[in-house]
């Protein structure tokens, strides 16, 4: 009984220490956020970038004898988007985010003041080799009569993706879309390598300054943790609405 | 103005580099306010004449005439013409994220600019017509074959077209919903519809028909009015096709 009590009272201490002390718990919410930040909008450029590279990349699978045969300038442009489209997925998911993080911190972007920027742009292009991937798969899988009943009704290659194939894609896609946003999230993890206070990051200092490191991390793996599980419960409730609409 | 609305000029499609001839030099012309019945066994070209007629398929060589226009000059922007050509599918290919007024004003308000409200009472008017104005908030999966035929049909019909276009209409239907869908075609017929059909229904082309083709390898065997045609066959081909047929 005496030591539970000792070791509850050495505990608490600790969590003092680490979390009440100097208001370290401020750098945890701040790290928090900062790392919210870069997947949010690191997302939503994944998204529209990813959605663009789908779009080009299925786009010349699905209509490459048509378009040879038309010919002209919208075959070679296309057949070179296309190209452009695979060698810049080919090249991002050959290299690990880390690297690639460095080098536009290092490299490209070296007079850009804000961190968080960069951080962004970085996770950002990453997430859209993978989202189009993903999503390439999903147009892929809608049954070419959508997009044939689009076309004869008179709407353009464009507005049939917009008004009926997307949204569709979007559907068929979402539980692998959230893989990636967990994914995400979690990778976003390495960007205290160039000095980015994000969740990780912050308990790392709180362990290097109070020299106790089970407390601040697995504060940040709780919270990493119950992140991913909101996550998580948000998408299911939106594919169940989205799912509601078609019966 | 010409007599003629469609005008196919030695129609050409060949597959594989020539190896395969889907359509081998078709001409033919289709009338204002026509009923034209295309038969034939499978294989011999007939969905893929129809799917010429608004370019869903390319052909390889020959010309098609709409309302004068020369539609595979590829200078021609096909897709305001889809607009006139109102195209029915064997699988329906209701757009499955929208409901059935969605469906049906989807395009008059995207591409004809016009107001939600007309559209809707466009809409409604016709699914009243075939009715299904009861089934207007429905999702396509909520309805049966049939029913989304019909709301197929009344989808091009919203555009308001100069001609409607049948890809085998009932062939994906069970055998006691071919009727309904018929029913409204036949009516369709009578309001002065100009209508290509593509179908394997004996019956709807004798009794509805103002001329039936009849097609094999690639090229027009055989046309006439649906007495020549079922009581007076000339060639081989179509004899064996009949016999086959009408049992």
């Amino acid at each position: 009984m005496e030591f539970l009590k000792l070791w509850l009272l050495d505990l608490k201490d600790v969590f003092v220490l680490c979390f009440v002390n100097d208001n370290r718990w401020e750098w945890l919410l701040e790290g928090f956020i900062n790392s919210i930040i870069i997947t949010v909008l690191a997302i939503i450029i994944g998204l529209f970038f990813g959605i663009v590279l789908a779009t080009i990349r299925s786009s010349y699978d699905k209509n490459e004898e048509t378009l040879k045969l038309r010919g002209g300038i919208g075959y070679v442009l296309l057949k070179f988007l296309n190209g452009v489209s695979k060698v810049y997925i080919t090249v991002i998911r050959g290299i690990p985010v880390v690297v690639q993080l460095m080098i536009w911190y290092f490299v490209i972007l070296v007079s850009q003041d804000s961190d968080i920027v960069v951080a962004v742009v970085a996770f950002g292009f990453n997430s859209a080799a993978y989202v189009a991937e993903i999503f390439r798969g999903g147009i892929m899988s809608i049954d070419n009569g959508q997009f044939e009943a689009g076309r004869s009704l008179g709407f353009n290659y464009v507005q049939t993706m917009i008004h009926i194939v997307i949204p569709q894609t979007i559907k068929a896609t979402l539980p692998t879309l959230l893989n990636e946003v967990i994914a995400l999230l979690k990778e976003t993890s390495v960007a205290g390598y160039v000095g980015i206070m994000d969740l990780t990051k912050a308990g790392d200092l709180i362990r290097g300054r109070t020299f106790e490191a089970f407390m601040p991390l697995i504060a940040v793996a709780v919270i990493y943790l119950i992140t991913v599980i909101v996550l998580t419960k948000v998408f299911s409730v939106i594919e169940r609405r989205l799912r509601h609409n078609e019966r | 103005m010409n007599d003629n609305i469609i005008q196919v000029k030695d129609l050409k499609k060949h597959y594989a580099g020539g190896g395969v001839k889907a359509l081998d030099g078709v001409t033919v012309d289709i009338k204002r306010g026509e009923v034209v019945v295309i038969i034939g066994p499978s294989g011999s070209g007939k969905s893929t004449l129809l799917r010429s007629l608004n370019l869903l398929e390319l052909p390889t060589a020959g010309q098609i005439l709409f309302n004068d226009v020369n539609i595979t000059d590829k200078k021609v922007n096909i897709n305001i013409h889809r607009q006139k050509m109102g195209m029915v599918f064997q699988h329906f290919n209701l757009f499955a994220n929208m409901n059935i007024l969605k469906n049906m004003t989807i395009a008059p308000t995207s591409l004809l600019k016009k107001s939600k409200a007309d559209a809707e009472k466009r809409a409604l008017e016709l699914l009243d017509r075939v009715g299904l104005k009861d089934r207007a908030g429905a999702y396509p999966s909520q309805l049966s074959g049939g029913q989304k035929q019909r709301v197929a049909i009344v989808r091009s019909l919203a555009m308001n077209p100069e001609v409607m276009l049948f890809d085998e209409p009932t062939s994906a239907l069970d055998p006691e919903m071919v009727g309904e869908v018929l029913d409204v075609m036949k009516d369709l017929a009578k309001q002065g519809m100009t209508m290509i059909v593509v179908t394997h229904e004996m019956g709807f082309a004798k009794e509805v028909a103002d001329r039936v083709i009849f097609m094999d390898e690639g090229i027009i065997a055989e046309e006439g009015t649906p007495d020549e045609i079922f009581n007076h066959p000339n060639t081989d081909r179509l004899k064996t096709f009949l016999s086959k047929v009408l049992i």
